[in-house]
């Protein structure tokens, strides 16, 4: 690992070196002005910076090499090995530099290195969790940190005073109180960095780290206060000074927390109204944090806890507004930034270690605060969780608290705390920090090292991650309402009650006020979860999903004329066939051969596997649209904004689509469900609608539905850029207008033709397959032909299934419709329930009439990666859904009824517009 | 099981008796055996302040007075989980009953006989608890609608139908093992055995 480290350590030392020379400076009275310099060095100049990037980089490659070896990772803390590391490092740099150098500042470590952890530990926090065991975590912060610093100050007094500790460390009963209050608190980052790979179970966790995070108020008010005595002098001390230490306990902590809380309303509220530079989003949650954390420490109360605080309150709120990704920005570099800074810290404790300079060893000192902090935090913990088990619904059994007495790890705080204190008012300095530095050594090293195997030892309970699902969010919400209502029935104002009314207030007036609109009227925990278990699907579906595409894109290479087709994206085609082309697809109808097949197999994957281009097809024939496409690219140029929607709308679609997929999979596999039962549809219906094509095309109307529809289409992608809280409800009633005009032409039909029987409410949603007819062997396209399902147009350039464009439209948007988020606008689809298509059509691979033959019109490649990956009882049915539309269809063949039907509609739709 | 007790008592101090002779045959009671008489004494207060009709049963009127239960989502399938079946009125025993599920299990009745009958706090009686709000035709599961209604008192009123449809969907699609589009009881453990039910459903009051 040094090999790695050493060459950077070299660069900003040799530079350190230079920089101690007097360098001539250029234009110094006395020498002539130099010439133009073709190189200048200007180290001093980057210095500062420059110190710091190269810092961060050795410990990260430390990291790096750390991790290579799982092995090391596994048995040792990454803390320890750090501390290690800085150990070496600051040998090395005592070394070349014969001074110590690059320690831990406490100013730098205070105003840089802990904020990020404490903000990601608090806007990480599980908050449920966290209030849940606050009565306990509150007691050990509070009582127990006084406990531990007035035992283990007054402990070692009583060392001093019976002659243990060495007569030259010269302390009076307040020092002692002093260095105690600063040695006893636990220390969030050391308990985060070793806890966070030992995995006990949640509750003693947050214990423990929720100690060490609300430890920093008693922590900051006892070493100040302490501190301010020592300098006043203890015979100066009045009576209304301990009172007022008293009251500045809850002035520093209430107030901490007050300015969290403070600015975690103004970062909700501020998130609110970013929607429309999603850019700042991130930098605004860092910013509000960091300056909550400024001004705590500015006004002298616990920043750790205003930080804390206010990472807790604002996350639900900025957490529904901001953008998914500036959620994963967010995250991530919360994360990074946290992890920089703990390595850091650990990196650096290790050096200051080494400085010689600040040593002063005395070994009763040091083996007497040992013994001490051990001793008082082991016996104070059973203390207190003795009187708290009296409360607690669970009690915590001995082996919790064994972990948590040998939990209680101190770190860099203490360590900042002990360089700060003023040698001339604490003549014992040297000696308390070589004390403090062999403790926080112990803690991180030795105990770090041994409580994984303590906690295996112990059998402590685990944290089992296993993946949340619906039943257990809905059945837990349940348990909730229960309790709480419960508890109203009783009289009993406990915490379930207070639980409940902060719900209902946050509810009420909280969540209104901090969330924007369109993310409160989604906001449901309930719905996050189903929301967050299909994405999770969606991905591993697109994992599994990728080679399938690709695969059948391989094995249909006898396409010369389509191979274009094939590789042009459909999006460009459907681009360009929307600039006012229009279809021919008479024009391919010539030869009926394997090529046909193929195009058919190509028609079925594409209508299966790929999502709807239609949002970027622009019509360029329309005046106004072309003011929302200019401006469309240019808000894709400009950098304060992230043209995301387009994107993030067709992943949603193909999530969407393969969501339902797989839902159809999983449901007919599970259940083996077999296809035979459903009713094939009267021919009526089909010639029904055949006529109704007819009399659409004979009517002489322009075949303009495909404008129309892009005009459509421009305006959507318009809209989801500028406008977000309409995108959500608006686009989706756009989105599901085209299956509306379809849906009640179809139950018209359906109507007409006295099935209505089978147009019932949901639960079982049926389709009416149409039985086959006689153009059973020809492509789907092609089948139409008869009933006009190609439309000619002059400019014929291009050619595109007309019903494989509307098929997508009414698949996805029927999809979309089921599985899009929640919205109160979609009421045309809500509003008819029988509609068969918007409300049943996702669910038809339930009810297609399932022909086995094995000549089932699929790319072969297809046919095999559904073997391959599911048994052969799932194959047919995910073979089916692989063509959500024409699923009902055998060989090459595409009914003429339902699809017809569909798009002749849809160009009703489009000449009625 | 338990059955709906005895003949509604008029008896003013039925509350007092369970200190007494009454308490041990009941095998029914032996999840109230624990409970402290001072928290009995409690609970009858509460029982008779709720009781505005001073007949010593509580009517569904009673606790619909109650305001915060009035906007609890569940609040009325959670009254009538008080109520035995087919009747309008609970007395101070059925009161107690119910409550009794929520107890917290003690460390010592864990490793009690395991002969005895089940105590009402156990886990399996918490769950069927639970389980009887959401089955309101009592057949032993909980199907697509019963599911969907809980789910539309649950959920804000802006998730669409469909979209609420899904999730119940999925729910069943994630519990059910027989194929038959249900939860049935077992279905219902299953899906929450990894759930802390003996604490989620507990509450100290009732210590």
């Amino acid at each position: 690992m040094l090999c790695a480290a050493l060459p950077l350590l070299w660069l900003p030392l040799a530079g350190a070196a230079a920089t101690e020379e007097p360098t001539p400076e250029p234009g110094s009275p006395g020498e002539p002005p130099p010439g133009l310099a073709l190189f200048r060095w200007q180290w001093h100049e980057v210095e500062a910076p420059y110190l710091v990037a190269l810092w961060i980089l050795v410990a990260s490659l430390a990291k790096i090499v750390f991790h290579l070896s799982r092995k090391v990772t596994s048995l040792v803390p990454e803390s320890c090995l750090l501390i290690l590391l800085g150990l070496v490092l600051g040998g090395i740099v005592l070394a070349v530099a014969k001074k110590a150098e690059y320690q831990l500042e406490p100013g730098t470590f205070f105003l840089f290195l802990l904020p990020p952890i404490v903000l990601d530990s608090g806007y990480f926090m599980p908050s449920r969790l966290f209030f849940d065991n606050l009565g306990a975590i509150l007691t050990y912060a509070v009582v127990g940190t006084l406990w531990n610093a007035f035992t283990t100050g007054a402990a070692l007094w009583g060392l001093q005073q019976a002659g243990l500790v060495a007569p030259r460390v010269q302390a009076s009963l307040l020092d002692f109180l002093l260095f105690g209050s600063l040695i006893s608190a636990v220390d969030p980052v050391a308990v985060l960095a070793v806890f966070e790979e030992v995995h006990v179970n949640d509750t003693l966790f947050i214990i423990v780290f929720g100690e060490s995070l609300l430890n920093d108020a008693v922590t900051v008010v006892l070493y100040k206060v302490c501190n301010s005595f020592v300098e006043m002098g203890s015979a100066n001390v009045q009576a209304t000074d301990y009172l007022k230490g008293v009251a500045s306990l809850f002035v520093v902590s209430l107030g901490g927390a007050a300015v969290g809380l403070v600015f975690a309303f103004l970062l909700a509220l501020t998130t609110r109204f970013t929607k429309r530079v999603r850019i700042i989003e991130p930098l605004l949650v860092f910013l509000l944090a960091y300056a909550a954390y400024l001004t705590a420490e500015m006004a002298s109360l616990s920043a750790i806890l205003a930080v804390t605080m206010c990472g807790l309150g604002c996350k639900k709120y900025v957490e529904a507004n901001i953008s998914h990704k500036s959620r994963t920005a967010v995250k991530y570099t919360m994360k990074t930034l946290a992890s920089c800074a703990e390595t850091v810290i650990f990196m650096l404790l290790g050096i200051s270690a080494v400085d010689s300079s600040k040593w002063a060893w005395d070994s009763g000192l040091v083996l007497g605060t040992l013994f001490f902090i051990l001793f008082f935090r082991a016996l104070g913990v059973v203390l207190q969780t003795w009187v708290l088990n009296q409360f607690r619904l669970v009690p915590l059994d001995k082996i919790d608290q064994v972990v948590m007495s040998y939990g209680g790890l101190r770190g860099a705080v203490a360590f900042a705390l002990v360089i700060l204190l003023d040698k001339t008012k604490v003549p014992a300095k040297d000696y308390f920090v070589a004390t403090t530095i062999v403790v926080v050594f112990f803690t991180v090293i030795v105990q770090g090292l041994t409580i994984k195997p303590l906690v295996k030892w112990l059998k402590v309970k685990r944290s089992e991650h296993h993946k949340p699902t619906l039943n257990q969010e809905l059945h837990e919400h349940t348990f909730d309402h229960i309790l709480a209502a419960v508890e109203d029935v009783v009289g009993h104002h406990g915490y379930h009650y207070w639980r409940d009314r902060w719900e209902q207030f946050d509810k009420k007036y909280l969540s209104q006020l901090l969330m924007r609109r369109s993310a409160y009227r989604i906001r449901d925990q309930i719905w996050d979860v189903y929301y967050r278990l299909n994405i999770r699907d969606a991905i591993s579906f697109v994992d599994q999903g990728g080679h399938i595409l690709s695969s059948t894109g391989l094995t249909l290479p006898s396409m010369p004329s389509r191979n274009s087709m094939a590789e042009t994206s459909v999006t460009n085609l459907l681009r360009e066939s929307g600039s006012g082309a229009c279809l021919d697809l008479q024009v391919i109808d010539t030869v009926r051969s394997g090529r046909d097949r193929e195009d058919a197999v190509m028609h079925h994957l594409l209508c299966g596997g790929l999502y709807k281009p239609r949002r970027r097809v622009v019509c360029l024939n329309q005046d106004p649209n072309k003011a929302h496409i200019l401006h469309l690219y240019k808000a894709s140029c400009s950098r304060h904004f992230i043209s995301e929607d387009a994107q993030e709308r067709q992943d949603k679609e193909v999530f969407q689509q393969n969501m339902k997929r797989r839902l159809e999979s999983f449901k007919s596999t599970k259940h083996n469900i077999c296809f035979t039962k459903s009713k094939p549809r009267p021919r009526k219906t089909s010639r029904k609608k055949d006529g109704l094509a007819n009399t659409e095309a004979t009517n002489g109307k322009p075949p303009r539905n495909l404008s129309v529809q892009d005009t459509a289409a421009v305006i959507l992608t318009v809209e989801s850029e500028e406008e977000e809280e309409s995108d959500s409800s608006e686009t989706e009633k756009e989105d599901d207008e085209g299956i509306i005009f379809v849906a009640r032409a179809t139950s018209e039909v359906l109507q007409e033709v006295k099935v209505s029987g089978s147009l019932e409410v949901c639960p079982s949603p049926r389709i009416i397959p149409p039985s086959p007819t006689c153009a059973e062997k020809e492509l789907p396209w092609k089948s139409g032909q008869g009933d006009l399902a190609v439309y000619v147009s002059s400019e014929t350039t291009k050619i595109v299934p007309v019903d494989m464009q509307t098929g997508w439209n009414q698949s996805i948007s029927s999809l979309e419709s089921l599985a899009s988020p929640p919205c109160t606008q979609a009421p045309t689809v809500t509003r008819l329930p029988p509609c068969p298509l918007a409300a049943e059509e996702p669910q038809h691979p339930f009810n297609l009439p399932y022909d086995p033959r094995p000549s089932f019109a699929f790319p072969p490649s297809l046919a095999k990666a559904g073997r391959s990956r599911s048994e052969s009882s799932a194959d047919i049915p995910q073979q089916q859904e692989l063509q959500p539309l024409m699923g009902y269809e055998d060989r090459t063949h595409l009914s003429p009824g339902t699809a017809n039907s569909h798009w002749c509609i849809q160009f009703n739709k489009g000449s009625r517009l | 099981m338990c059955h709906p007790p005895p003949a509604v008592r008029e008896d003013e101090s039925v509350g007092w008796s369970w200190g007494g002779q009454e308490l041990g045959p009941d095998e029914c009671m032996n999840g109230l055996d624990l409970v402290s008489h001072s928290q009995i004494t409690r609970l009858y207060s509460r029982f008779t302040s709720l009781d505005k009709g001073e007949n010593g049963t509580l009517s569904r009127e009673d606790f619909q007075r109650i305001p915060e239960l009035a906007i609890n989502p569940l609040g009325d399938r959670i009254i009538n989980a008080f109520f035995p079946e087919g009747e309008d009125q609970v007395n101070f025993r059925g009161f107690m009953r119910t409550l009794a599920h929520f107890r917290p299990i003690e460390d010592n009745e864990k490793s009690k006989d395991v002969n005895g009958p089940e105590p009402l706090n156990s886990r399996s009686n918490k769950l069927h608890f639970a389980f009887r709000l959401y089955d309101l035709d009592k057949d032993d599961k909980i199907s697509r609608d019963e599911l969907l209604q809980v789910l539309r008192m649950m959920v804000g009123v802006n998730i669409s139908d469909e979209q609420l449809g899904s999730i119940a969907d999925r729910t069943i699609q994630e519990a059910d093992q027989d194929g038959d589009s249900a939860i049935s009881f077992t279905e219902f453990v299953k899906v929450l055995e990894k759930v802390d039910v003996e604490q989620k459903m507990s509450i100290r009051f009732l210590h």
